[in-house]
């Protein structure tokens, strides 16, 4: 179903990009007036409120020049990115993501890290459970839901579990945060680990209680150019303006941390 | 396996034959280009990990589980569908077979708003001492309302098929309609029966957005082997090609006693 969606989107992506090249022509100098045309960003899902505020700046600042969004988990992406797929820009949720790109030869230059996240625990407005502290997530009867080690949350989770010396008995491990998000949303679990900016984004349907110990796992958000991208320059201003301080702002707010 | 009722006209156009063959291929492809993937060396110690081991025996227990309860209430429901005349029957049926074409991601929500912590349900079955979420339960639930069609649909298409000459003879000889039904109705129907029932375990092994809405994903207790594959997929693509045509072998050999039990499974005629 979601393969599907994909295939129509790259389809469109794809057909958009050829009827913006025609008309491409890209103006070295200022920022700001980067060019025209059509930039495709690959981001992770967990960018698609500031990247969508962010890129809404960038238009109106280009005159000319369309962004298509893409959100998905950074490892997705990256696979999509390694197997062809047209992306400008690729901003990830973790190094390691970009790493593969990087190794692989798929990348502009070196990739810049632009923001930081980290874990937080979120809990239905009630607090059923009363948690107060990272320990309270191992009492017996606490239905805590985390990501799998598989995926960044996951490992980031792993890394405070050993720095804080608790072992949690998670009663589900989910492949993406925000499935970890909405169990405690729907109230099915009374706590779970999910990044900062997840609990400011998803307003007052949850309360996040910040945790000493979560400095023990930043997770680091790089962005780059693509390698095959046919728009080097706009992707590289748009890059500018997401690591420059307009973006630093947008990110700020949104909960994310500076590098 | 020619079949008596096949009539002498058999001329097919050229184009027809070209064009089933590209729609063959678009099946076979994928299934060939994923085979091309696997990495043999390594088969077996993957699909023989504890992680794929578990996944794989959670997910025929829960499917055989899922199976069962199809049976219970299919076969019930599918003989009130197609012999029963009640008002709203064709909205009842409607709606039994939603599933069948609904995204199970969104059988999922629903069953979260059911027999969730906060469901409709699921407050009540709390107080019991009941809880469902996060459970292997919650998996066969999940597994059970997308199979549940398929089983209806093939026993109703038997039933309508095999007509009910038989049943009011053994009526007017006197038989009560539970003994009719025992001794005459499900006998004639047993293939029809048994294919619909192979196709629900096939239904229920492939699902997957239903159970990760609902029930989550922890090993051995809701990560069934679709699950485990997802997850997999995110550091190694070995491992999940691996499971997926385990996958794959499964659904094959069960597609493949289904066509072997018995003809009668082809919906087109009770889908009406």
């Amino acid at each position: 179903m979601s393969i599907t969606r994909k295939a129509v989107a790259a389809l469109f992506v794809t057909g958009a990009l050829a009827a913006g090249l025609a008309g491409c022509a890209g103006t070295p100098g200022t920022p700001g007036a980067a060019g025209s045309g059509t930039l495709t960003v690959f981001a992770a899902a967990s960018l698609k409120a500031t990247f969508t505020t962010l890129v809404a700046e960038f238009e109106g600042k280009n005159p000319g020049t369309k962004v298509v969004l893409s959100f998905a988990g950074s490892s997705d992406l990256a696979t999509q990115i390694t197997q062809g797929a047209p992306a400008d820009v690729f901003a990830s949720a973790d190094t390691k993501n970009m790493a593969k790109l990087s190794d692989a030869k798929l990348l502009d230059g070196t990739a810049s890290n632009f923001a930081t996240n980290v874990l937080t625990i979120a809990v239905p407005p009630a607090n059923p459970a009363s948690i107060s502290s990272f320990a309270d997530l191992a009492k017996p009867g606490v239905k805590v839901v985390v990501c799998a080690s598989q995926v960044p949350c996951g490992a980031a989770t792993d890394a405070v579990e050993k720095a804080t010396g608790t072992t949690l008995t998670p009663v589900s491990e989910e492949s993406s945060v925000t499935d970890v998000l909405g169990k405690v949303t729907s109230g099915e679990a009374d706590a779970g680990l999910v990044y900062v900016t997840d609990v400011k984004g998803a307003g007052d349907k949850v309360k996040g209680i910040p945790f000493a110990q979560s400095d023990q796992a930043v997770n680091t958000y790089p962005i780059a150019t693509v390698g095959s991208s046919k728009n080097k320059e706009l992707a590289a201003a748009f890059i500018a303006l997401v690591t420059g301080s307009e973006g630093r702002k947008t990110l700020g707010d949104a909960g994310f941390g500076t590098p | 396996m020619d079949h008596a009722n096949n009539s002498a006209y058999q001329a097919i156009p050229r184009w027809v034959y070209a064009l089933a063959a590209a729609g063959g291929l678009f099946v076979l492809l994928p299934l060939a280009a994923m085979v091309a993937r696997v990495n043999w060396p390594q088969f077996i110690p993957l699909i023989t990990s504890d992680a794929s081991l578990t996944a794989l025996g959670l997910s025929l227990r829960t499917s055989a589980a899922s199976t069962l309860l199809c049976i219970v209430f299919g076969v019930p429901l599918a003989l009130v569908l197609a012999r029963g005349q009640f008002p709203g029957q064709r909205v009842l049926r409607a709606f039994v077979l939603l599933p069948l074409v609904l995204p199970p991601v969104v059988g999922g929500i629903a069953l979260l708003y059911t027999f969730g912590r906060q469901g409709l349900l699921g407050k009540s079955l709390e107080i019991a001492g009941i809880q469902i979420a996060f459970s292997t339960t919650a998996v066969v639930l999940a597994q059970t309302f997308v199979a549940l069609p398929f089983l209806v649909v093939s026993l109703e298409g038997a039933l309508r098929t095999a007509g009910t000459k038989y049943e009011a003879v053994a009526a007017t000889l006197g038989a009560r309609p539970t003994t009719v039904l025992r001794r005459v109705t499900v006998p004639l129907v047993l293939p029809g029966l048994a294919s619909g029932a192979v196709l629900s375990f096939a239904r229920s092994l492939g699902e997957f957005g239903a159970t990760l809405t609902f029930a989550g994903s922890l090993q051995g207790v809701t990560r069934t082997l679709p699950l485990e594959i997802y997850l997999q997929r995110e550091t190694d693509a070995d491992a999940a090609v691996a499971l997926s045509l385990v996958l794959v072998a499964v659904a094959v050999l069960v597609v493949g006693l289904s066509y072997r039990r018995g003809r009668a499974w082809i919906p087109a005629e009770a889908a009406q």
